[in-house]
């Protein structure tokens, strides 16, 4: 099919040529591709989604490599391509002749930086190995000091009558200024932002704002003053994460997480479209020996500063790039609408050949992105170059990752080497004592790596299993081992309680099952701020609840009776806890019985909180309630609510256990409270 | 081992630093390490060097102390990858370096992971945080070794145990991960070395 040999990219671009082709034939005058709206409105998206989920660990592995690509490699691209084309416009005939060294540069300058949106585009389609991805995307990113530098110096100096020394030397040390002072700026915005989220628990909804308006806003500041607004962007989407992530509820993590990629993708299609049809807008100087010597010597200029990096580099690297990596770096260094803009930007009176410049950059990106683009595909297939390896994260690999790290810190303490993990491990160190105590709330400060990654498993799990599972079966491709296979003596010897039969235990497992799916159609009283029960938090709390039901095998019970039957089926109390919008609810026809359990999820210190409740459930072959016997399954407690109407029938237990605090940040979505005179609850339809 | 000379004159004078100029070095010499003090699993990677396995002496057991010669040996673990291994010299390699984590993992040397070991690990990796309870603790590694037995072995019913972590199983359970890479420690340039005590 046509996607699988056309990438997308090109396809957007054919798409706004004809869209600019018919534009220009009904007479209209399409639009071009206007500088500020892209730099303003187009790229800080894509940036941003690019660095808030960058794989920060291949990144920082890599980084001395990408650093190298990005910074080194661009600037020998400028040179060598501004050099060259230099000497080309000289002996290139009286149309070339008037064009200066400057100007060659500062052309050399804006069409050698890779393009991150056209490589993005293309490599996410390619699957490729993830240090391959991470090298040339990498250097896509970084290398926009550089152009930033180099732009803006060239620019400069074609104003200058003389150029100095001095001149120089402040270009070299403005490109420190540049990158830093945008990296610095991206970790301050990033520090506010993670500060702002720890005390965001009161207003969740409006979480994703904070994170998407201060990282609008480092970009914004940081090419107020010229400095890198792309390093920036992603200085403070990498800084912010690991603590806004600990703070903000789950819905939060998914909202961001929606919205970045939503509008990463119609910017990138956007950009297509307009460079499509900018290009059948635009004035055009077409100019045979200046285009072509100009795609020429881009291509020569890749590849032979990837051959000779690489080398270099190779000294230094302990996973060496082969050969077929590095063609596929070369291949992958994609020009786009970056140098499109910026050539657009130059200003007529000291560029009069601007329209030259333009229709050769624009030849270039049409070659990178349609010649290059299509054929990376295949050529990775015929290079059999290592694939993208969807290995799912496991909690086993965590701990063994973990494990790894302190054991190759340990080693390089006792050989007495201050080497790459010992200051890793100095940074955890730092960062778990202090920063983590100032930028995330609460309990979370303290959770270690392999605690929040546990329980970010769990959720997953729990999600899984409400998506297969809805219709209550435990789908095969869940492992049937259990806590019995590992550990058969897990009961203690001292239990007073009798062992739980299988039998019971499979009851229990129904009626937890058939609950779950009543559970679901129970929906709080709807407002505005209020979203929908989420069906992952009644899963959540079955993952709890069996945890629970394990911890409370080998612990002593508190023998409470049943709560009085009478209590959960009067009509108000049902009605109450059925709180429903009328217009988006259709009851069951038995809902007025619903077993309701409310979960509090105590801490196992204070078994005193946990009420045992026995209900005779509606529809299965429920436990027989006799006092006698411990009910030592059913680890329910109900709760009513502190008023009617009230949209936290779920209001987990007070006190600071962690069971609780991830509770309050999965359910406290709610928003806020309820008016008073809301206290009235609906009736649901068909009552 | 191919370690270069250069990197074996830095180690031993490490090991003259560690073991006060003497010959051998026991356990104790360790604790003049300051930076040491920090990790984890200290106990378990000290361990490691006095285990009779990893010296690859035919006995079992853990030795007093150990020599230049010893130390040397459990470096060589560590030792990078090099671009001209084939296949069969990669293999073993990689095998190498994971039976030196198994047998970490494995304190009472009878060649299984078991959950009681594992258990032990995770505790130590996790006791950087006094105020963790032991629960935590405990339900990850069941989960850990929930999925463990789920990868290794497969569906279980629900009376099969599963004894332990094999080595064979173990080798499964790094499948993913690129051990010749990461395990490895760069004796490129040693200086300056880190004082002791």
């Amino acid at each position: 099919s046509v996607s699988n040999i056309v990438p997308e990219s090109c396809l957007l671009i054919v798409v706004g040529l004809l869209v600019g082709g018919l534009i220009k034939g009904v007479g209209e005058k399409p639009p071009i591709l206007n500088s500020d709206i892209f730099f303003l409105f187009l790229l800080p998206p894509i940036i941003l989604d690019a660095g808030y989920f960058l794989p920060l660990r291949q990144f920082t592995e890599n980084l001395g490599t990408i650093l190298i690509f990005a910074v080194v490699g661009t600037l020998w691209n400028a040179f060598f391509l501004g050099g060259l084309m230099y000497a080309v416009c000289q002996l290139g005939g009286p149309g070339l002749n008037h064009i200066g060294l400057l100007a060659n540069l500062l052309f050399g300058s804006i069409i050698s930086a890779v393009d991150p949106v056209a490589v993005l585009a293309v490599f996410e389609e390619i699957h490729i190995n993830e240090l391959l991805h991470i090298l040339v995307f990498g250097e896509s990113l970084l290398n926009d000091a550089v152009t930033v530098v180099l732009y803006h110096l060239f620019e400069e100096f074609a104003t200058f009558e003389q150029v100095t020394i001095i001149d120089i030397i402040l270009g070299f040390l403005s490109f420190f200024v540049v990158s830093l002072g945008g990296v610095f700026v991206g970790v301050i915005y990033g520090v506010i932002t993670a500060f702002t989220s720890r005390f965001t628990s009161h207003i969740r909804v409006i979480e994703p704002l904070f994170v998407f308006l201060y990282s609008y806003m480092a970009y914004l500041s940081a090419e107020l003053f010229h400095l890198s607004g792309i390093m920036a962007l992603i200085a403070s989407g990498v800084v912010m994460r690991p603590y806004v992530e600990a703070n903000i509820s789950h819905k939060s993590h998914t909202t961001i997480k929606y919205f970045l990629k939503m509008w990463s993708s119609v910017s990138e299609t956007l950009i297509f479209i307009f460079l499509g049809v900018s290009t059948v807008a635009g004035h055009h100087y077409w100019n045979w020996t200046f285009v072509i010597s100009t795609l020429l010597f881009c291509l020569i200029a890749r590849v032979l500063g990837v051959l000779v990096l690489t080398w270099f580099i190779n000294k230094f690297r302990i996973v060496k790039l082969t050969p077929k990596d590095q063609f596929i770096i070369a291949y992958g260094g994609l020009r786009g609408a970056i140098a499109f803009s910026l050539c657009y930007l130059l200003d007529y009176k000291h560029f009069g050949m601007r329209d030259m410049f333009l229709t050769a950059i624009i030849t270039v990106i049409f070659f990178t992105v349609f010649v290059q683009g299509m054929t990376i595909r295949p050529l990775v297939d015929l290079l059999a170059v290592k694939k993208k390896q969807e290995t799912k994260r496991s909690i086993n690999e965590e701990i063994h990752t973990q494990f790894l790290d302190h054991l190759l810190t340990g080693i390089e303490d006792i050989c007495g080497h201050y080497g790459h993990h010992h200051w890793k491990d100095k940074l955890n160190r730092f960062n778990k004592k202090y920063v983590k105590k100032c930028l995330i709330a609460g309990e979370r400060s303290k959770e270690p790596q392999l605690i929040a990654f546990y329980h970010k498993m769990e959720m997953k799990q729990a999600i899984e299993l409400v998506e297969s599972g809805g219709i209550g079966k435990i789908p095969s491709a869940v492992s049937t081992v259990s806590i019995q296979n590992i550990n058969p003596k897990s009961l203690p010897v001292e239990r007073i309680l009798p062992a739980l039969s299988k039998d019971k235990e499979e009851e229990i497992r129904k009626i937890l099952r058939n609950n779950l799916q009543k559970t679901r159609q129970r929906l709080r009283s709807y407002n505005r701020h209020t979203l929908v029960a989420d069906p992952y938090e009644e899963a959540w709390n079955q993952m709890l609840l069996r945890r629970q039901k394990a911890r409370q095998l080998e612990q002593k019970m508190n023998n409470y009776l049943t709560v009085p039957a009478h209590k959960l089926e009067s009509p108000t109390m049902s009605r109450a806890r059925i709180g429903s919008d009328p217009l988006a609810y259709e009851p069951k026809t038995d809902s007025e019985n619903l077993p309701i359990i409310t979960i509090d999820p105590a801490s196992p210190q204070s078994p005193e909180s946990v009420d045992l409740a026995n209900e005779e459930p509606k529809g299965c072959g429920g436990l027989p309630p006799s006092p006698e016997e411990d009910e030592e399954g059913l680890v329910m407690q109900v709760k009513e609510p502190s008023s009617p109407g009230t949209d936290d029938v779920f209001t987990p237990g007070t006190g600071e256990s962690p069971s609780n605090q991830r509770m309050l940040r999965c359910l406290s979505d709610p928003g806020p409270q309820p008016e008073p005179e809301e206290g009235e609850p609906f009736i649901p339809k068909g009552q | 081992t191919t370690v270069t000379s250069e990197q074996i004159e830095h180690l031993h004078r490490r090991f003259k630093q560690l073991s006060r100029d003497e010959l051998t070095i026991r356990k104790e010499n360790f604790d003049s390490i300051p930076d040491l003090e920090f990790n984890p699993i200290r106990g378990k990677i000290i361990h490691a060097f006095f285990d009779k396995r990893n010296l690859r002496q035919e006995s079992d057991g853990l030795a007093d102390e150990i020599n230049f010669e010893d130390f040397l040996t459990i470096m060589s673990y560590f030792r990078p990858i090099e671009m001209n291994m084939d296949e069969e010299q990669l293999d073993r390699f990689r095998k190498e370096k994971l039976k030196f984590l198994f047998h970490m993992y494995d304190s009472d040397h009878d060649g299984k992971i078991t959950l009681q070991e594992y258990r032990n690990v995770v505790e130590e990796l996790l006791s950087g945080n006094p105020h963790l309870e032991k629960e935590s603790a405990r339900s990850i590694a069941d989960g850990a070794m929930m999925e463990a037995a789920s990868i290794c072995v497969g569906q279980m019913g629900p009376d099969q145990v599963y004894e332990g972590i094999t080595f064979e199983d173990f080798l499964k359970m790094w499948q993913g991960i690129d051990i010749e890479t990461k395990m490895h420690v760069r004796f490129l340039n040693m200086e300056p070395i880190a004082p002791c005590y």
